[in-house]
């Protein structure tokens, strides 16, 4: 073998280690950006909230059963902001929970391949819809045909937006419901099938039993949404913060109530701006204890599995 | 120097752990310079974790640990102290299943060349063409140069991955089973290939293939269970080995 | 956990096990547990296309609302008080700025995370566990409360005000956590024996990331990048916080101006009285879909090309 002789340039391992470091460094300092962003949201939420509580008292604002922020006399009672949420959450788990639930079967147990391949990627366009067009359904389509059924309907309601979340919602409980049931082991579905039990008795006796957690789990971050989802319920649900458990009048959510003061121009200091950060304060809490408990759910099983 | 004469490496009382598992226990053993070394033995007996200390491909294994000493140019393979890059630019690895990288067969070549500081088209052109040929491969490639090499035969492969590895000039090549993925052409022809490059280089190949080592190795050392039973010239070892697990396991009575 | 049938050979003889009644052709029980399979799966199939139908259903409204207002004058005009002389052209602008600015602080922040977490840290110590856990916890936070940060650290503390910078910092910290977690299981799918065959040549790690394990990574991560932007690009709660404007007459000249998106826009036209608004919001999820659409494309080609250049 003839030809002139390549040298490499042999680059010295200092000079590699200095390279590897940096890099390390920068990579490092982009991951502590996410831990950065908790400590922020934590930190201005429950800063503002302080100030808030500063001027009314706790007591009022968890048990108060009035909410009139911006008009004197004011009123911090947030109990109509938190049944009206718990409503829009409660009238969208009932159409999430069944039919994501009744999908992620359908989907994992019985779908032969090609509905599969034609069914997932729809569910997953319905996950990509934007919210607003959600609450765009929910006033010019639901909210119409639930007067059509019940006329003493208003036009803003919170059933009407409660349906809306729910659909939008159903891809989330199937996507998570249907991993924890692919989780399941096949030995076992073949070793009831192999009893003679139906696909059904394998269904229910043997794969939603074992995955039962994955879809608790599931069920929890559909719910957790529908407390957080805001555009829905600020189109559809109404602005009305009054304490009922009527899902067909007007309401008002809290992240309704956040959207609806922020549209104003709302001054820093004053104590508007720091009603929308004690509400704020509030759905964090709920969302993220619900998510901890889902996630965790969701770890453990995986834990299990391997 | 700690190299005998006519020694490329030697490796003096090594023993290696992964955890708690002792996986070598007192390796010694002498490696010819541009001789072929074959390492055999059962699986899990250890002649993998060997050569990969060679190039320290264990240090990415969680756990792994080594004590002893690799004399080789002066250096000492097991310690901390060691620039392990440089290392590899001398001691090049071939892998039991074929790997190319998914680009293009001239990309593959020049992998690791143009990493180390070589811009110069001309050079790059020059270093595939010699890499190509050594690796016996030049004539069936060299009008699709440019073509991914994941179109390639697995045989085809492998001599691509032989090709890379020229192409940094090692001074040693390591190989583990480079012919275990591979129908009997193929291996065949990379038989073939390693008695022309043991004429430039220093080769360590494990094998399964007893058949194998006799037909390329010079030197075999037979391990079990962590230590090298029996270690020698292999026309020797073949025709009457000193221990009797060899020669049971040689003439294919267990492993 | 597991109902289990009934397995062990009964004692008594007389007791009809489901296997002697099988044994005896018993017509009754095996007939009636597959009509309530057969029921089952009808049920289940049927649950399944709701959400079909509704998809349809959304579709069909937003297309029959929008019939003889998504027109040529609707793409090219500032918003109006008249719904007839209303337009998109601002929102549009504003949208394309805004998610332009998110993708280009959010895609290398993304990636750098996730090559962090998969390829340089230890997954057993305790930080980096909770780094993971943090990501997958801030997954599930509200996007409002995103608003609120943005609202709070950029449009105050930092002093961007109410402009287009500060949306796109705050839409980029809430689509993060998808781009990290997708371009993580992207880089877990690149096989160890490519990194290998890199070290084995003397390739530093860096030199490795680069030269083999982000090309292999590529359209994985480009996939959950798009996913996560046609994400942002529909969110409308957090600029809302953050102060995008409902009604903007000119078109944004720099990151600093005040902006409003599309869906603010569909929104403000939604709250209105007037009927005929609902038909020009409608005209403008059609636009936001559209754009939603093409962004897709735009990925799927990307993704297309890129493995080309794989094989």
């Amino acid at each position: 073998m003839t030809g002139e002789i390549i040298t490499f340039k042999k680059r010295s391992s200092k000079q590699t280690q200095l390279q590897e470091f940096i890099v390390r460094m920068i990579l490092l300092f982009c991951a502590s950006i996410s831990i950065i962003t908790t400590i922020a949201v934590v930190a201005t939420l429950f800063g503002e909230s302080a100030s808030f509580f500063q001027e009314v008292p706790l007591r009022e604002f968890l048990f108060g059963t009035r909410w009139s922020p911006t008009l004197v006399p004011r009123h911090f009672g947030i109990l109509p902001l938190l049944t009206g949420t718990l409503m829009i959450a409660l009238a969208s788990s009932f159409i999430s929970i069944p039919f994501g639930l009744g999908s992620a079967i359908y989907l994992s147990e019985y779908a032969p391949k090609k509905v599969r391949r034609v069914l997932k990627p729809i569910l997953e366009i319905l996950a990509g819809i934007p919210s607003i067009v959600f609450g765009f359904f929910a006033l010019t389509f639901i909210t119409p045909l639930l007067q059509a059924l019940i006329p003493s309907t208003q036009i803003f309601n919170a059933l009407s937006a409660g349906i809306a979340v729910g659909i939008m919602t159903i891809p989330l409980v199937a996507s998570v419901s249907e991993d924890a049931m692919s989780a399941v082991p096949d030995s076992m579905r073949k070793g009831a099938f192999a009893l003679g039990a139906t696909r059904m008795e394998v269904t229910t006796g043997i794969v939603l039993p074992a995955a039962v957690s994955g879809i608790g789990a599931s069920f929890i971050l559909a719910i957790s949404r529908a407390i957080g989802e805001t555009m829905i319920v600020a189109i559809a649900a109404g602005q009305s913060p009054v304490l009922t458990l009527n899902p067909l009048e007007s309401i008002q959510t809290m992240t309704g109530f956040m959207v609806n003061l922020s549209l104003g121009d709302i001054q820093h200091g004053t104590i508007e701006y720091k009603t929308v950060f004690a509400v704020g304060s509030m759905l964090f809490l709920m969302t993220f204890v619900m998510n901890l408990l889902a996630r965790l759910t969701i770890h453990r099983y995986k834990e299990a599995r391997k | 120097m700690a190299e005998k004469a006519g020694m490329k490496m030697r490796a003096e009382q090594v023993n290696f752990w992964y955890g708690e598992h002792q996986a070598l226990k007192n390796i010694t053993l002498d490696i010819p310079e541009n001789k072929i070394t074959a390492l055999i033995g059962p699986s899990g007996c250890g002649k993998t974790t060997f050569l990969k200390i060679l190039n320290r491909m264990n240090d990415y294994v969680d756990g792994a640990r080594a004590e002893g000493i690799i004399h080789y140019q002066g250096m000492n393979l097991i310690g901390d102290s060691l620039d392990v890059a440089a290392l590899r630019m001398q001691i090049g690895m071939v892998f039991q299943k074929p790997n190319p990288f998914p680009k293009s067969i001239y990309e593959n070549v020049i992998y690791g060349p143009k990493r180390h500081g070589i811009r110069k088209k001309s050079q790059l052109d020059q270093l595939v063409e010699q890499s190509l040929k050594q690796a016996a491969i030049w004539d069936e490639v060299k009008d699709n140069l440019h073509k991914s090499a994941l179109a390639l035969s697995g045989g085809q492969q492998q001599r691509l991955c032989i090709a890379r590895c020229l192409a940094m000039q090692p001074d040693l090549i390591l190989m583990d089973e480079p012919t275990a993925a591979l129908d009997p052409i193929s291996t065949q022809s990379i038989e073939d290939l390693l008695l022309t490059l043991k004429e430039k280089y220093t080769i360590i190949i494990v094998t399964h293939n007893m058949q194998q080592a006799a037909r390329v190795s010079d030197q075999t050392a037979f391990f079990l269970l962590g230590e090298i039973i029996e270690v020698g010239e292999t026309k020797e070892m073949f025709l009457n080995a000193k221990h009797e697990t060899t020669e049971r396991y040689i003439s294919g009575r267990f492993g | 956990m597991m109902s289990q049938p009934p397995l062990s050979p009964s004692v008594n003889q007389d007791v009809a096990t489901p296997r002697k009644l099988f044994l005896q052709g018993h017509p009754g029980l095996n007939g009636r547990r597959k009509a309530k399979n057969n029921i089952y799966h009808g049920v289940l199939l049927a649950g399944t296309l709701f959400a079909v139908v509704m998809l349809g259903l959304l579709l069909f409204q937003v297309i029959r609302s929008s019939i003889g207002w998504l027109d040529w004058q609707f793409l090219t005009s500032l918003p109006s008080r008249f719904p007839k002389k209303a337009g998109i052209l601002s929102a549009m602008a504003g949208s394309l700025w805004t998610i332009g600015l998110t993708a280009l602080i959010a895609l290398p922040i993304g990636i750098a995370t996730a090559l962090y977490l998969e390829e340089y840290s230890d997954a057993r110590k305790w930080f980096n566990r909770i780094i993971q856990l943090n990501i997958s916890n801030l997954a599930g936070v509200p996007s409002i409360v995103y608003g609120m940060l943005g609202l709070a650290v950029f449009v105050r503390l930092a002093g961007f005000g109410r402009s287009i910078l500060s949306g796109a910092l705050t839409l980029a910290l809430l689509i993060l956590p998808v781009i990290i977690v997708t371009a993580q299981e992207a880089l877990k799918s690149v096989p160890l024996s490519l990194k290998e065959a890199s070290y084995a040549l003397g390739v530093s790690k860096w030199q490795t990331i680069t030269g083999v394990v982000l090309p292999y990574s590529m359209p994985g991560i480009l996939t959950g990048a798009i996913l996560a932007i046609s994400r942002a690009m529909g969110e409308a709660a957090p600029l809302i916080i953050v102060g995008a404007a409902g009604y903007i007459a000119f078109l944004p000249t720099s990151p600093l101006d005040a902006f409003t998106v599309l869906p603010i826009q569909i929104f403000n036209w939604t709250s209105r009285p007037q009927e005929e608004f609902q038909h020009v919001a409608s005209a403008g999820i059609i636009v936001l879909i559209a754009l939603l659409l093409t962004t897709n494309t735009i990925a799927i080609l990307l993704r297309n090309k890129y493995q080309n250049r794989m094989d």
